[in-house]
């Protein structure tokens, strides 16, 4: 009989060590992945829910009782010993003791809106039903109660009143459509306004650098009075129609208390949302967190980027990323198809496609470097010499903006799409060119009509893992056109649309701003979270949307490249 | 090896193809060796022999395919219908409009049915619509293809089995209308199904085109040939009525190569 029993082999030569090894290497990336991820998420998920406001009260270190009332952030445990070198009195017996961390809000009456609270001494936490938190413009959030409305000078509604919070809610959302009105006028109107005012001031320094005569000069200059004549005639409509909305937008004012029983007084245009969060149910806070969360994405940012959205940001990546990827993808494809089709293969083509693998290995801040000093200075100066002498000394492409920060971009993910290009084109059996070329075609026909469609996959390819090297780029981009605030986005309804010399803002300079540059750290730190979050899932948008692209071409071209 | 002596079974045949003292190099490597041959006009004629003899690379000077290989060089003559096609004036892309080639693995377009068979109508410039619907379905059926595809002529070629790929390359080929079709062991990647309606297809367009094949299927041969030309080694052996060479061969290389006793 035949031996069919299994062979005997030990456990390393069955292989299954490998597996185990290659199983769990994968696990631990997974692992790693997911928790970063998951972190990121929670962290910045989790900053907008409505914290529900504590009262109670602490031990200074005098030995003063002090009421506080804000949102509890965090706590940790630290040694006596460190409490005790910070000038508070604890037993002798106590080696640990818990401090919390309080965002305590009304930087304005306090001075600090965030502080740190020893557990001992301290009171029992209460969550009083009409604690108010104020978003404000300006000094950050407000804990306290609220007093009473008064509309100019006049009480109009206490808290004692039935109709009190009825009145409060239908108060700010006039004072919020006032408020959107205002900002839509001066964004809007009185921004075009300024921009055809530059213009003449540039048409007229345009004239000037013609050399025309002095009489010519005379009467463009009459007729040039006459438009800005116009102009400001529009602006002073515009202007009271503003001042009209302002005034309206500045009736009314909300009356608090602290919680040590000092009273403020808040203008409601400067108040974006009111809320009792220990009043509300679960219902009605993820209401609310949805809207926090809508007003991230979409709003500007407030106060130093430590409040309001992250929307110049996200809108800045994006514009760059695409101005990016027109302007690499036909420069490295049409680069590939040289190298790969035309280029006599030898020596000198191997020279150059090695250094066009290592310029990907290139940090980037050394094409941050080059972009600032060949792009910028360079290249812009000159085109501003060129065609922007109406605006000189102050430059127009001669400074740092969203087209050299793409183009700097641009050219550092060049290699990418090259060697991304160049592989698919090496893939296309060689039988289908055969094909084309044997009914007659030439080979520049056959490269465009059969080859560069098919290879369209692999160049897509290239874009997608350009992009995601793009979108997370931060450190040229500090050099090339990024800036903490902008003062306007890069598109925008004035000719010609698309500002390409505009600086720009950035999700990843964002986050480094905000987590580093911010002068009021506990503040930023959830944002951080929540804008690294934000960059995550835009390049995964972006990537997901490439790859769908790229599935579908693969799809029409699906058994040619097998 | 001795130049192979010109073999003249067909001295009445109206001549399409002739080889003239043909060398192949690949590099040092010597492919063909002094080949002289005539291929009759509006007559199959099959190249037969062991793999590596040189069948398919001599095909493939028909046409000029060899060009695309670097290291190859070419000495010797192939005049077509009396002019050289390796004359420095001949323009490569206009010489394949009249040679026309059909390789071993089907190879269509990443396009339409449609798109696949217009397509070299459109590199020579067609745009009417008229004209490019009566070429698709004159050549889809000269292919013997049409009843097959012509309701889903804008569907993706890659969508039809490997043996309508095939015929499909053929009413590419035969949509330029050239003069002679080459043909690349057509039938090698197909079933016999396949390979039968393929073979059909031979018999009716050597009507109308002067056709080359070569196959390692010496039945197949055989069957849709009117000449066959035995090689072996870089040599022609043989070349003869088909008849002929399969029941009287006159060299002894030829007889054993069909009787199986090598290749």
């Amino acid at each position: 009989m035949k031996n069919l029993l299994k062979r005997k082999t030990s456990w390393f030569s069955s292989g299954s060590p490998w597996i185990w090894l290659n199983g769990g290497a994968v696990a631990i990336c997974m692992l790693m992945v997911l928790g970063l991820l998951g972190l990121i998420a929670v962290r910045g998920f989790g900053h907008f829910w409505p914290a529900d406001i504590l009262q109670t009260t602490i031990v200074d270190r005098d030995g003063k009782s002090q009421i506080v009332m804000g949102e509890a952030v965090r706590d940790e445990i630290i040694s006596a010993a460190v409490a005790r070198d910070g000038g508070y009195t604890v037993a002798a017996d106590v080696e640990l003791i818990t401090r919390h961390l309080f965002k305590m809000g009304n930087r304005d009456v306090n001075g600090r809106d965030f502080a740190w609270f020893l557990d001992t001494g301290m009171g029992k936490w209460e969550y009083p039903a009409d604690a108010i938190s104020i978003e404000r413009r300006e000094w950050g959030n407000f804990y306290g109660y609220p007093v009473a409305i008064k509309e100019h000078d006049n009480i109009v509604s206490e808290l004692s009143g039935s109709d009190f919070w009825e009145q409060l809610d239908q108060r700010l959302h006039r004072a919020l459509e006032l408020h959107d009105k205002i900002h839509r006028i001066e964004k809007v109107d009185i921004g075009r306004i300024n921009n055809q005012m530059d213009e003449l001031r540039l048409e007229r320094r345009r004239l000037e650098l013609d050399g025309i005569t002095g009489a010519q000069m005379a009467s463009a200059d009459a007729q040039l009075a006459e438009r800005r004549a116009a102009l400001e005639a529009e602006y002073d409509v515009i202007k009271k129609e503003r001042d009209e909305i302002l005034a309206q937008a500045t009736r009314d004012k909300l009356i608090a208390r602290t919680a040590d029983g000092k009273e403020v007084v808040v203008a409601f245009d400067h108040i974006v949302r009111v809320t009792r969060p220990n009043e509300m149910g679960v219902f009605a806070k993820s209401v609310q967190y949805l809207d926090r969360f809508w007003e991230f994405m979409t709003d500007e940012p407030r106060e130093a980027n430590t409040e309001g959205g992250i929307f110049p940001a996200i809108f800045g990546t994006l514009t760059m990323v695409i101005v990016m990827s027109i302007m690499v993808t036909p420069f490295g494809v049409l680069a590939a198809i040289y190298l790969r089709e035309y280029a006599k293969q030898g020596t000198f083509l191997k020279i150059i496609r090695i250094s066009v693998y290592n310029l990907a290995g290139v940090p980037s801040i050394v094409y941050g470097v080059f972009g600032l000093g060949f792009f910028v200075y360079t290249l812009g100066g000159n085109l501003d010499e060129l065609f922007y002498t109406e605006s000189l000394p102050s430059p127009t492409f001669g400074t740092p903006g969203l087209f050299w920060a793409s183009l700097t971009l641009a050219l550092l993910t060049l290699p990418i799409v090259i060697v991304s290009t160049e592989e698919g084109l090496s893939r296309i059996p060689s039988t289908i060119r055969q094909g084309s070329l044997a009914l007659g075609a030439t080979k520049a026909e056959t490269l465009w009509k059969v080859v560069v469609p098919l290879a369209t996959p692999a160049m897509m390819t290239g874009l997608i893992l350009a992009i995601a090297r793009a979108a997370g780029e931060v450190a040229p981009l500090m050099l090339v056109g990024v800036v903490k605030l902008a003062p306007a986005l890069p598109v925008d309804g004035n000719y010609p649309y698309l500002h390409l010399d505009q600086k720009i803002m950035h999700l990843g300079f964002h986050i480094y701003d905000v987590g580093f540059q911010s002068p009021n750290v506990e503040a930023a730190r959830p944002l951080v979270y929540a804008t690294s979050l934000t960059l995550v899932l835009l390049i995964i948008a972006l990537n997901i949307s490439a790859i769908k692209i790229r599935n579908n071409l693969r799809e029409k071209y699906r058994s040619a490249s097998d | 090896m001795s130049p192979t002596a010109l073999v003249e079974p067909f001295k009445s045949e109206p001549i399409k193809l002739e080889v003239k003292n043909l060398d192949l190099f690949y590099g040092p490597k010597r492919a063909l060796n002094a080949v002289n041959m005539k291929i009759p006009e509006k007559k199959v004629t099959a190249f037969i022999g062991p793999s590596g003899c040189g069948k398919s690379t001599l095909l493939r000077c028909f046409n000029r395919m060899n060009d695309l290989v670097d290291a190859c060089r070419i000495e010797g003559q192939i005049l077509l219908e009396g002019s050289n096609i390796y004359d420095k004036s001949v323009d490569v892309a206009e010489l394949r409009r009249q040679v026309g080639m059909v390789f071993q693995k089907p190879n269509p377009f990443p396009k339409s049915i449609y798109e696949n068979v217009a397509y070299g109508l459109r590199l020579q410039g067609v745009k009417s619509k008229r004209v490019l619907d009566e070429v698709v379905e004159k050549s889809l059926r000269g292919a013997a293809l049409w009843d097959e595809v012509k309701d889903r002529l804008h569907d993706n070629a890659f969508g039809l089995s490997g043996g309508q790929q095939q015929r499909l390359v053929i009413a590419r080929a035969i949509a330029i209308e050239p003069e002679v079709i080459l043909l690349d062991e057509p039938a090698s990647a197909l079933d016999p199904i396949s390979t039968l309606k393929i073979e059909e297809l031979i018999n009716e367009l050597k009507h109308q085109y002067t056709i080359v094949i070569v196959t390692h299927n010496m039945q197949q041969a055989a069957r849709v040939s009117d000449y066959t030309a035995f090689m072996y080694m870089g040599d022609l052996i043989e070349h003869d009525l088909t008849d002929t060479l399969f029941t009287n061969p006159s060299k002894k290389q030829t007889e054993d190569y069909i009787t199986g006793r090598y290749g």
